[in-house]
């Protein structure tokens, strides 16, 4: 296929204009010896084959069956209305509004997506968005270090693996000083910060499910002086208390949660909203309000001195881009859902976690549930998660995503539900671990399982 | 409705209220599951629920679609206006691609390997096509966006010193006067000292005063090729030669790369990472400023600090998730990349082949200088004049502001080029029209042009109070800034 509307007389034409003999005439500047170098890739293809291959692929994928998969991407109801109205070609196909007159669309919306994550947080001031949770979060900590001038982080062992890895990649130019503070083991122990402290970083939920005492580990950070960073789901904000309730600094997670498709990881978009006294140092686009000449109402990015095009090297952050088509799409399903909406998918992923661990309890397992927990908890098992979660996808069910074994559970997995969770999914999933072995007083079950393998 | 609103002097009809501002107590658009019934405060703990609720709209599901589809008239896109901001590579977006995204985004990505053995088929294919495409050994699909692709690739490059005992000795970075904001920031994220090297009279960079620059304290030299005016760094091979003799590595900004797709590759100009922005040359759409994609390919020497995960496969010819590279420089983000994004690169790629690759760079560079001809005619300067790649750079005629212009060109309904970069050249346009425009699309472009430029002659005041016609005109930047409202106020409701 090409993309190439130019007929032969048009190249004919484009080229007597400049002066050119040839379209590869133009290329003269190119290192010859280094021209049209042998590149394996295949013949192009007409449109009904592309489809096909990629059909092709698709269905060596199985997306279909119950799914109890969390860990930071989980599969929530979106109403139909929601990616009909951001994939509109004029939302998908702009650019940044770099000309605020034309791009009053993005401008707009993204202003009440601020709106949105400002509400949500608790928070007075949010970002256009960032790239992901984890890449978020990690450019919080950042933020905290040039703020406070010290270089000492402390991260719950309860935020999210990935995310704790990418805030240690992030780390590493700074020479700053990562160290985790442990789980009791089900909620992170109180810390102790001292003076040197930049931020104190924690996850409510928690990577486990359980809930922390964030209002607790706030304290502790203020104490020594250092700024709080809650990393939160922010649906789950439509019930838990906002971290603004709670006096943290700095609010960052991930937004899929709000209605992105899970995209097998991405794109889905980070978030940041912060206090007043942090916007100097606050990095990434942000709108703002004002007026055109004729007094009208309109938006427009502002206070963009921070940012690596006006500043750059000494920019906040070398964000450029950010997810802008994602934070509308998930701004368009929250003014979709509204805040009931909102609620009761919040409320039903509660309702549904707790009737997947009772039915566990009854079918005599023995999750985690001793700890208040939200739409997660733990489930310690007998096999390694990894082949037991290859051992559910073969009966059919998503589920068993790794609580490692620095959280010193042994062999455990997180469960999650959502609104979505039916009987019928958690009675697939039971009969699933008891057909591999998890079953109490399965005896021969775990070595069937590795066999099923 | 507001007072604020009864009071506006501005007609109803030209103003859009926020989505708040449609807020009924009440209406919903959409109907979740309805939640069993339970005692929210018993079973999650009072102390941990919030105590005011969010103030989130209230609307009808026709309100919500009025609204965005109000809000999406309002809006400039590629699929509406012709968009030649330089730099940008605003090309047509193939609607294709939306489709074979669609038949991913339901996987999860914890989903066993087995049952997502497709996925990861299609990521090994782009590892291997971006791969050959850039002439590099290994490639990470990680990064979200360039400017992410660039910190990654930095990383590596400083991981590569620090393996080498060359950590410390190695503190700075060389970066072209007219090279994108995100490489000097990038270059100071990830702990460097930047260093300028000018650009010389032919509008690439200054050979002697680069090599001045040159010394064992250098880590990377970071380059655009072609570079931010469009021109082609024809001494690429000294440059090379220069910066290896002194071991430092050499970074390629791939933000450029459709000019040369298919015909001369970064990695054999001796490039040793390069990044990518999908969004540009393999046509993912740019969504109002994101997602992006920046996936990161390096040279053999550079593979083992690659951001893990990357897809690699078995013997048995499954397809895996290879986390285990030890001296990787880390996760860059969580999961596996922008995956949705990747899919429709790939999508593009397999359609176009390498012969359909090769003609993209051939068309977008006859497109731009078929434009810089006709740009020439109209009275614009091109301050390096000579055949250009993808793009160029042009000033306008004496006495005129570049800033007027492009606000006049939005009463046409068309997008102006990049403004005011790169900053080396006063007033700068910076014009890419890409391969995707008809000649007489360019021809309406230029024309429209010539019909400002002559306005702006008869009638003096006409410029500074463009635009007229657009959905709001100028803006009060200055007032955004210094008393800045960045989210809506409920208590003026």
């Amino acid at each position: 296929m090409r993309y190439i509307p130019h007929t032969p007389a048009d190249v004919e034409r484009a080229l007597a204009k400049i002066g050119a003999p040839s379209i590869d005439a133009l290329f003269a500047d190119l290192p010859e010896a280094l021209r049209d170098p042998g590149i394996d890739l295949p013949q192009g293809m007409d449109e009904a084959s592309l489809l096909e291959h990629l059909q092709e692929l698709a269905a060596k994928n199985v997306a279909s069956g119950p799914n109890f998969l969390g860990g930071g991407a989980r599969r929530h109801f979106t109403p139909s209305v929601t990616a009909h109205l951001a994939m509109q070609s004029e939302f998908v196909t702009a650019y940044t509004p770099y000309q605020p007159e034309v791009a009053q669309g993005l401008l707009q919306a993204t202003f009440e997506y601020q709106t949105i994550m400002a509400e949500l947080t608790g928070l007075p001031v949010s970002n256009a968005s960032m790239y992901d949770g984890a890449s978020a979060v990690a450019e919080a900590v950042l933020l905290t270090i040039r703020q406070t001038g010290r270089d000492r982080v402390l991260v719950s062992r309860g935020v999210h693996p990935e995310t704790r890895a990418v805030i240690a990649t992030y780390l590493t130019a700074l020479d700053a000083e990562l160290e985790i503070v442990d789980l009791d083991p089900h909620t992170t122990r109180t810390p102790d910060v001292g003076d040197d402290v930049a931020c104190f970083v924690a996850q409510q939920p928690n990577y486990l499910g359980y809930l922390e005492d964030m209002a607790g580990l706030t304290s502790a950070a203020h104490a020594g002086g250092a700024l709080m960073v809650a990393a939160v789901d922010p649906l789950s904000l439509a019930v838990l208390a906002a971290p603004g309730e709670y006096g943290a600094d700095i609010a960052a997670g991930d937004g899929q949660t709000l209605g992105n498709p899970v995209n097998f990881g991405g794109p889905a978009f980070g978030f940041m909203v912060v206090g007043e006294s942090l916007i100097r140092q606050f990095p990434g686009r942000l709108v703002g309000e004002t007026v055109d000449v004729d007094g009208k109402r309109a938006f427009v990015l502002t206070l963009q001195a921070r940012e690596q095009h006006i500043r750059r090297s000494k920019a906040k952050s070398n964000i450029c881009s950010n997810h802008q088509l994602t934070a509308v799409m998930a701004a368009i399903n929250v003014s979709a859902l509204g805040p009931q909406g909102l609620r009761d998918l919040a409320l039903g992923s509660v309702a549904n976690a707790h009737a997947l661990a009772a039915a566990l309890v009854a079918a005599g397992y023995a999750p985690e549930v001793g700890r208040r927990y939200f739409n997660e908890f733990v489930l310690p098992v007998k096999q390694d998660p990894a082949l037991l979660r290859s051992a559910l996808a073969a009966h059919g069910v998503h589920a068993g995503v790794a609580a490692p074994a620095e959280y010193g559970f042994g062999h455990a997995i997180v469960l999650s539900a959502t609104e979505s969770t039916r009987p019928a999914d958690i009675a697939k999933l039971i009969a699933a671990l008891n057909a591999c072995g998890e079953g109490p007083g399965s005896a021969q079950g775990q070595e069937e399982a590795v066999a099923h393998v | 409705m507001s007072d604020a609103r009864k009071a506006s002097p501005v007609p109803l009809h030209q103003q859009l209220p926020l989505v708040f501002e449609r807020s009924r107590p009440g209406r919903r658009a959409s109907q979740p599951p309805t939640p069993a019934e339970f005692d929210a405060a018993a079973v999650l703990g009072a102390e941990n629920l919030r105590k005011e609720a969010p103030r989130l709209p209230e609307v009808s599901e026709l309100d919500l679609v009025r609204h965005y589809t109000q809000l999406a008239h309002r809006q400039m896109s590629i699929d509406a206006n012709i968009y030649p901001l330089g730099s940008c590579t605003m090309k047509y977006n193939p609607k294709v691609n939306e489709e074979a995204a669609k038949l991913f985004q339901d996987l999860h990505p914890y989903q066993a390997p087995e049952t997502v053995q497709g996925a990861l088929e299609l990521l090994y294919n782009l590892q291997h096509d971006l791969g050959a495409i850039t002439g590099m050994d290994a490639v990470s699909l990680q990064p979200a966006a360039g400017a992410h692709g660039e910190l990654a690739g930095i990383l590596m490059i400083r991981a590569y010193h620090r393996s080498r005992g060359e950590g410390e000795q190695r503190r700075v970075v060389l970066v072209p006067d007219g090279a994108h904001g995100t490489n000097p920031a990038t270059a100071a994220m990830a702990g460097y000292d930047v260093v300028e090297v000018p650009t010389g009279p032919d509008g690439e960079v200054d050979l002697e005063a680069f090599k001045a620059r040159l010394n064992d304290r250098v880590a990377a030299v970071m380059l655009t090729n072609p570079n931010t005016l469009g021109l082609f760094e024809r001494r690429i091979l000294e440059i090379k030669e220069a910066a290896h003799a002194v071991g430092a590595q050499l970074y390629y900004d791939g933000a450029n790369l459709n000019a040369i797709v298919g015909r001369v590759r970064p990695g054999d100009m001796g490039f040793d990472v390069v990044h990518l922005n999908l969004h540009k040359t393999f046509t993912t759409p740019h969504g109002g400023g994101g997602p992006g994609t920046g996936p990161v390919g390096v040279k053999a020497h550079l593979a083992k600090f690659l951001p893990a995960p990357i897809v690699e496969r078995r013997q048995d010819g499954q397809f895996f998730l290879q986390s285990d590279i030890p001296q990787s420089i880390g996760r860059m983000r969580s999961f596996y990349g922008n995956f949705g994004n990747l899919v429709r690169a790939y999508t593009y790629i397999r359609a176009l082949g390498l012969e359909g690759l090769r003609e993209v760079s051939g068309y977008a560079v006859l497109n731009a200088n078929y434009l810089r001809a006709r740009f020439k005619e109209l009275g614009f300067t091109v301050p390096f004049d000579r055949v250009n790649m993808h793009e160029f750079v042009a000033q306008p005629p004496t006495g005129l502001r570049t800033l007027d212009i492009a606000k006049a060109q939005l009463d046409y309904g068309m997008h102006p080029a990049t403004v005011y970069f790169p900053l080396i050249v006063k007033e700068a346009l910076m014009v890419e029209p890409t391969e995707t425009e008809s000649l007489e699309a360019l021809d309406n472009y230029v024309d429209t042009l010539a019909e400002i430029l002559e306005r702006s002659v008869s009638d003096p005041d006409y410029l500074a109070g463009a635009p007229y016609n657009t959905p709001v005109r100028r803006l009060d930047e200055v007032r955004a800034a210094r008393q800045p409202v960045l989210k809506y106020d409920f208590a003026g409701n």
